[in-house]
């Protein structure tokens, strides 16, 4: 139920709109895009691909997105202990 | 891969890991369960219960269609299949699942005609290819796979192909959910909730498990990052005493769901008023089965299907692990009499079933980890 | 002396207790083990608990010989990078290699199904002689037998190798120890799945080809730089590299840990597994080789690898431990881990 591998359009078949050529790594499938009638993709997009149906597109900037939120992790926190590092607040207590 | 390497880049799950462990508050303990099989596996095969800190448990759920499926029901179709003129059709999920009198793999070996299909459209390939026979293609899953069927099942009467069936198993998650929690036994803080699926029904039908139950769930995907990141969100939700829903999959997962495959469930599919969940009983309006105007596509409408009900062996304890209650280890014919080459229940045999994850991946570890400590 | 002797607990017996043979049997993984060593072993080799290998060397009026058999079966008979009688040479002469001889002469039975068309089996003929001559081996005679149309998938070939043990090698899964290391010739699976894709249920395609050849030049390189360091070696066939190593783990008493970053795999075959959910340390490879190495002789034996023409992408994927004992375990860069188990039938795709 859960095994589904993103694959990028290679080309639409030119005598039925609803199947395409997807490329995995190399690896090529067809694939039936009956399920994304109201978003059709194009050769480009990339698609989740489950029991040889696409199942969904996927947004490039919602994974980009992602990908800075995780980069940023303990981010915050190791600057905070960069800062605590320079004794800033030695200077702070002096001077109130 | 594009949209997986970098969901398992090795310096940001270690950077996830060190943002889990300073989340978590070392006086408390965490019961997180994720309820889609796919992530039981996921979470074993990435061995990311190594880098969680202890007091964070992750609790299986039932979200594991072939896992769920009653013995009867594939009594039932291997029953239909007997007849000569019939090609059973399955998943490779199913062909190891055992049966009364064998699984169908082990009933291929004695001459019954059993083939491995990727797609439900491969079966109806099969029909066509074989005219003299009948295709009954065994459909298994939850919402994430019921779209496909639904669409094979329009094609099917589209282009006219008679020699063709389906036997529906799908099951609905919502009610697995539901009965999860109504399960005495279970406490939880938070739930992991299904990735696939949720691009079918999108994320608001888990609204009512943060507002009336609540604890926060957050609709994840299947890579390392992706499970560690709801984590995190789980864990930040908890410090501040939030429940809602949260969407950590939403480069694939879109908040209203598909419309299209929506669309053509309703079309070709009705609930069943219930439906027997091995290990959880009968559920009402649970599972899915195909409408009178497509009957002569359903498998159980052209067959006369016996309806065989088999209970588990008593020793077998399948309903507890599957509703989480019992750890795989805990079961007492875990690596004795059920094991992955003479599975007792389907949850050793699936690969998103607990046990056989547990058993596969994780349990000769156990030794390791007690030499190390001894040495140390 | 056996796992259970090292461990100092008694050697479970394995029986053969299933009524029939399944397709599992022949998959290389835990049902074939079951059958070799539970139905075969104890009627044919007796009381001996000698860990069985790829080849036997026998001893025959003080000349010491290497010999081994095998049989191919393959649907189709035909795929991209090779063909039966390809592989039934260099899986022989493979067998022999890794046992640490040097293949010599062959001999093989046909069994034609009734119907083969006169231009195939030729055209494997000619794949057999030419394999041969590659390979720098005899076909020393045969043996041919044709049954009923739908009984052959076309042939099966049947072959026995000879071979001359090399000198200085002594294999040897008792000689292992913790801390030596674990060699691969190159990236695996692209045998199994270029056979999967050849069968066209699956309506998937990709630029794979069967990496089928005879491994002597690259075993006999490692043997000069490194023979002494040499403790055991495996072509992983059916069963994959994850077969291979449980198997070696349970005849040495001792742990495999490998490291996923460290082994290769093409691209294709990568993308193939995750379409199907497979492993590709389960997938079959017909042109690779597993050497345990002593560590001090491990740069040593890559380095020559790694120079000689098709052993460019070698590479240490693990080290022998401990711990866990009789296991394999795969370990990623981030401290994560999975126990790697043999096969337990043929690998099945799945959706789940």
């Amino acid at each position: 139920m859960c095994l589904a591998i993103p694959g990028k359009i290679i080309e639409i078949a030119p005598d039925n709109p609803n199947s395409a050529l997807v490329d995995v790594v190399g690896m090529r499938r067809r694939v039936d895009l009956g399920l994304l009638e109201d978003d059709k993709p194009v050769p480009g997009d990339w698609v989740l691909i489950h029991v040889g149906f696409a199942m969904s597109k996927i947004s490039e900037v919602d994974a980009l997105d992602q990908m800075r939120t995780l980069e940023m992790l303990g981010e915050c926190e190791a600057a905070v202990q960069e800062v605590r590092g320079y004794g800033l607040e030695e200077i702070e207590d002096k001077a109130s | 891969m594009k949209y997986v390497d970098e969901f398992r880049d090795p310096e940001l799950i270690t950077r996830a890991a060190e943002e889990i462990r300073r989340l978590a508050d070392p006086d408390r303990h965490y019961r997180l369960m994720e309820v889609c099989g796919g992530h039981t596996h996921a979470i074993y095969r990435f061995g990311l219960k190594d880098v969680l800190p202890p007091n964070i448990e992750l609790i299986h759920g039932p979200g594991c269609p072939v896992c769920v499926l009653p013995m009867g029901r594939i009594d039932d179709a291997l029953s239909v299949a007997a007849d000569s003129d019939v090609i059973f059709a399955a998943f490779g999920d199913m062909m190891r699942v055992p049966g009364t009198n064998g699984s169908p793999l082990e009933h291929k070996a004695r001459g019954m005609d059993v083939r491995i299909v990727y797609s439900p459209t491969d079966a109806i390939k099969l029909a066509k290819m074989n005219p003299q026979k009948h295709v009954m293609f065994f459909a298994i899953g939850f919402e994430t796979t019921a779209p496909s069927t639904a669409l094979t099942l329009q094609r099917a009467k589209a282009e006219g192909i008679h020699n063709f069936s389906i036997f529906c198993n799908h099951v609905t998650i919502i009610p697995a959910i539901r009965a999860i929690l109504d399960s005495p036994d279970m406490r939880l803080d938070g739930f992991i909730g299904p990735g696939h699926v949720s691009t079918v029904i999108g994320c608001r039908p888990y609204e009512w498990i943060a507002k009336n139950e609540r604890k926060p769930i957050v609709v994840c995907g299947f890579e390392p990052l992706d499970l560690l990141q709801s984590i995190v969100m789980l864990l930040t939700q908890l410090q501040k005493g939030e429940a809602k829903v949260e969407n950590q999959y939403r480069r694939v997962v879109p908040w209203e769901g598909n419309r299209a495959a929506l669309k053509a469930m309703a079309e070709t599919f009705q609930l069943r008023p219930y439906f027997e969940w091995r290990g959880l009983g009968f559920i009402s309006q649970s599972a899915l089965r195909i409408r009178e105007e497509y009957a002569e596509w359903d498998s159980e409408q052209r067959f006369h299907v016996p309806g065989i009900r088999v209970t588990d062996p008593k020793a077998a304890q399948c309903g507890e692990v599957l509703k989480g209650v019992l750890k795989p280890a805990q079961c007492k014919l875990f690596g004795k009499e059920c094991t992955p080459e003479n599975p007792v229940g389907a949850l050793m045999v699936s690969s998103e079933g607990s046990c056989a994850a547990y058993y596969n991946y994780e349990h000769r570890k156990a030794n390791l980890l007690t030499s190390i400590s001894a040495s140390a | 002396m056996s796992v259970g002797a090292k461990l100092g607990k008694p050697v479970p017996k394995i029986r053969f207790h299933e009524p029939q043979i399944e397709m599992a049997h022949g998959a290389g993984g835990k049902a074939s083990r079951r059958l070799v060593e539970g139905l075969f072993a104890p009627l044919l080799f007796g009381a001996s608990s000698e860990p069985l290998g790829d080849a036997a060397h026998l001893k025959i009026n003080g000349a010491r010989m290497a010999v081994t058999t095998d049989s191919f079966v393959v649907k189709p008979i035909v795929f991209p990078g090779g063909s039966i009688g390809e592989l039934a040479v260099n899986g022989t002469v493979n067998d022999l290699t890794v046992s640490g001889a040097k293949p010599e002469a062959l001999v093989l039975t046909l069994i034609l199904e009734a119907g083969l068309r006169t231009d195939v089996l030729q055209a494997e003929i000619q794949a057999i002689a030419d394999a041969a001559q590659k390979a720098g081996v005899r076909i020393a005679g045969g043996d041919t037998k044709v049954v009923e149309h739908g009984k052959a998938d076309g042939m099966y070939i049947t072959t026995t190798g000879l071979g001359a043990p090399l000198p200085g090698v002594e294999i040897n899964p008792q000689s292992v120890r913790s801390g030596d290391k674990v060699l691969l010739s190159g990236p695996i699976g692209d045998h199994g799945i270029t056979i999967l894709l050849a069968r066209g249920d699956l309506d998937m395609e990709g630029d794979l080809r069967s990496d089928t050849r005879s491994v002597f030049p690259l075993v006999e390189a490692v043997v000069q730089a490194a023979g002494p360091g040499v403790r055991w070696m495996r072509d992983p066939t059916r069963g994959g590299v994850a077969t291979s190593l449980n198997e070696l783990a349970r005849d040495c008493g001792l742990g495999v840990i490998l490291f996923e970053d460290s082994i290769p795999v093409h691209d294709a075959v990568r993308g193939a597994c995750e379409l199907l959910g497979l492993d590709p340390l389960h997938i079959a490879n017909e042109g690779q080789f597993l050497a345990v190495v002593a560590p001090e002789f491990a740069d040593a034996a890559l380095n020559t690898l790694r120079e000689a023409p098709g052993g460019e992408e070698a590479r240490i994927i693990g080290e022998i431990r401990e711990q866990p004992a009789g296991s394999v375990l795969v370990t990623t860069l981030y401290g994560g881990s999975r126990i790697v188990d043999m096969l337990v039938g043929d690998p099945l795709p799945r959706i789940c």
